[in-house]
């Protein structure tokens, strides 16, 4: 065998290696906290109350995740997807723009227990709100909103200049173009994107911790749709503790019987969430491609 | 805005024979459909293509030949309007459309490229059904009626010399098809919106020797009711299917010059530039 082969060969088998190490870590840590929550994990645990004395369940930490998740999507994806379209179509070339991305790179990185601390004296005490489910989104938002403006903006970029003239060339006006061509593209980025900051959004807890405050509540009343009334779970000015918080307070104060067997089992359900959380991003943003690239 | 799209003609021999008003030539005298004047276009400071004066005639194929960097793309780019889109891009000098200058005060430049449409190097449709790569110009342009779309594609398509082979299916993908088949889709998407002038920037490079063919037949066809400006870096095929022939090089100063345009019989024969005659005969490029 020469030497090109073997180097060939060499790089075939190093990057098949890492491949698979990806997916071995991942399948690891789903296996893991699966296997250790049989027995805990069930249909009732996933939507009962907390409980010091028995299991209990994570019923009202889960609503909070879902709860968070969709009020910062809410927030990020119009004003994250109109900000990458404006930089990376209309926004000029200068210093100003130069900027703005050096500043969207700089924020998404940000340590997340700084930002809480940013968001407990902006969100909490500044506006008197206290711990909030709307002051944990505007935290979370801080940071993922750069990140999720900057990765459309590079999936825009990427949509080949020849679909783009072949729009325009037809007398297709610049928006047309986008609205029409480009954004369909596009779509597989952003979405992308969303699924990144959606699991930032799961898995975060110091942004969160001061933000939308570590009272386990104990009970919800689903009934209370009063959304000035921060009881109702439906309010955005409800305190909202998300089930990683929830995980990391447990492990932090290790109080009750069953902390090993809950801890494994919200962790478990974290995995699946955001699993199924990726799964329906997709296909959401297969099905909204379609609709674009149609009528 | 709104733009209304008449509505299809009956069949493709009336649509072949359609008269044009605007450009009904004065006894004796042959009417320009596009003509430059001066025009030089800058990338940045640096001048690209320098002075340019020439004429398109209606209903003719006028092909643009030279060696490669020699700028005759851009000259073409600049008939529609799309060196606009180049950051940097700077035209000077006129470009008149039956008359008018495309880059005069208040044109815009979507009605420019509604009117001079174009068909690039590489073919582009669209990732979208081959129906929809049609339908989609009409539809920019305030067409919705169903029925109404349905005829301009397949009048499109039968104009392109494709339907015969997609009206079985024309909801499969337009990637799907062969690189020919796709060439005459986006030529069939560019004939949708009705245009008078269609510019080809070496249509053929991309194809193979059976395809080209059909695309230099389909030319044959077209230039009954368009008129045809095609860059191509391939003599045989300016010879072959054009009416008319500029030559552009790229002069010691790296700024690309028109040399001569011309019947292309003549052109090709007895052409007054002796830079003409050593490219024509292969001598250099």
């Amino acid at each position: 065998m020469t030497r090109t082969i073997v180097a060939d060969r060499l790089a075939t088998a190093a990057l098949w290696a890492a491949g698979l190490a990806v997916v071995a870590v991942l399948a690891a840590i789903i296996a893991h906290f699966l296997l250790a929550s049989i027995g805990t994990l069930s249909l009732s645990f996933l939507v009962s109350d907390p409980s010091t004395a028995s299991l209990g369940g994570i019923g009202p930490l889960l609503w909070n995740s879902i709860y968070i998740l969709v009020l910062t999507l809410l927030i990020t994806v119009p004003l994250g997807v109109l900000g990458g379209i404006y930089m990376a179509e209309y926004a000029a070339e200068n210093p100003l723009t130069q900027a703005i991305r050096f500043c969207q790179e700089l924020i998404s990185s940000v340590p997340s227990i700084v930002v809480g601390m940013f968001g407990l004296a902006l969100f909490v005490g500044l506006t008197h709100w206290g711990y909030t489910a709307l002051g944990g989104s505007l935290a979370l938002t801080i940071f993922n909103l750069p990140l999720l403006s900057r990765l459309t903006e590079q999936a825009i970029r990427a949509v080949p200049a020849d679909e783009r003239s072949g729009s325009l060339a037809l007398g297709a006006t610049k928006w047309q173009t986008i609205r029409h061509v480009v954004l369909p593209l596009a779509i597989p980025g952003i979405v992308s994107g969303i699924i990144l900051s959606g699991g930032r959004i799961f898995g975060e807890a110091a942004a969160l911790l001061f933000t939308s405050g570590l009272a386990t509540p104990s009970h919800y009343d689903f009934l209370d749709l009063d959304l000035t009334d921060p009881r109702s779970p439906w309010s955005p000015f409800h305190p909202a503790t998300t089930l990683s918080v929830y995980v990391w307070n447990l492990n932090a104060e290790g109080l009750g019987h069953f902390v090993r067997q809950i801890a494994d089992a919200s962790s478990a359900t974290l995995v699946l969430l955001v699993l199924v959380f990726d799964v329906a991003a997709r296909g959401l943003g297969r099905l909204l491609q379609r609709r674009l690239m149609g009528a | 805005m709104s733009i209304t799209i008449p509505a299809p003609r009956e069949g493709l021999t009336e649509e072949l024979s359609r008269p044009r008003a605007a450009i009904v030539p004065a006894e004796g005298a042959e009417v320009a459909k596009l003509r430059t004047v001066g025009l030089s276009v800058h990338y940045g400071t640096r001048l690209v293509v320098g002075d340019v004066s020439l004429e398109v005639r209606a209903d003719t194929i006028t092909a643009f030949i030279g060696p490669s960097g020699c700028g005759k793309s851009t000259i073409l780019r600049s008939l529609d309007r799309l060196n606009d889109l180049i950051p940097g891009a700077r035209v000077s000098g006129r470009v008149l459309l039956d008359g008018q200058d495309i880059y005069g005060q208040g044109v815009r430049p979507v009605e420019v490229r509604r009117r001079v449409g174009m068909v690039f190097q590489r073919p582009n449709p669209f990732p979208m059904s081959i129906f929809e790569n049609v339908a989609y110009g009409p539809r920019r342009h305030g067409l919705r009626d169903r029925r109404r779309l349905e005829e301009v594609v397949e009048q499109s398509l039968l104009q392109a010399a494709l339907w015969d082979e997609v009206k079985g299916d024309l909801g499969r993908p337009a990637l799907a098809l062969s690189g020919g088949q796709q060439q005459r889709l986006c030529i069939a998407r560019a004939l949708a919106v009705e245009p008078d002038v269609i510019l080809m920037d070496e249509p053929c490079s991309s194809l193979d020797p059976l395809a080209t063919m059909r695309i230099e037949e389909l030319l044959q066809t077209l230039k009954a009711s368009f008129t045809i400006v095609i860059v191509t870096h391939n003599l045989q095929q300016a010879a072959r299917v054009s009416d008319a022939t500029a030559f552009f090089t790229l002069g010691a100063d790296r700024v690309g010059r028109l040399v001569e345009e011309g019947p292309t019989a003549r052109i090709f024969t007895s052409p007054r530039e002796g830079l003409t005659a050593d490219y024509v005969a292969g001598r250099f490029g």
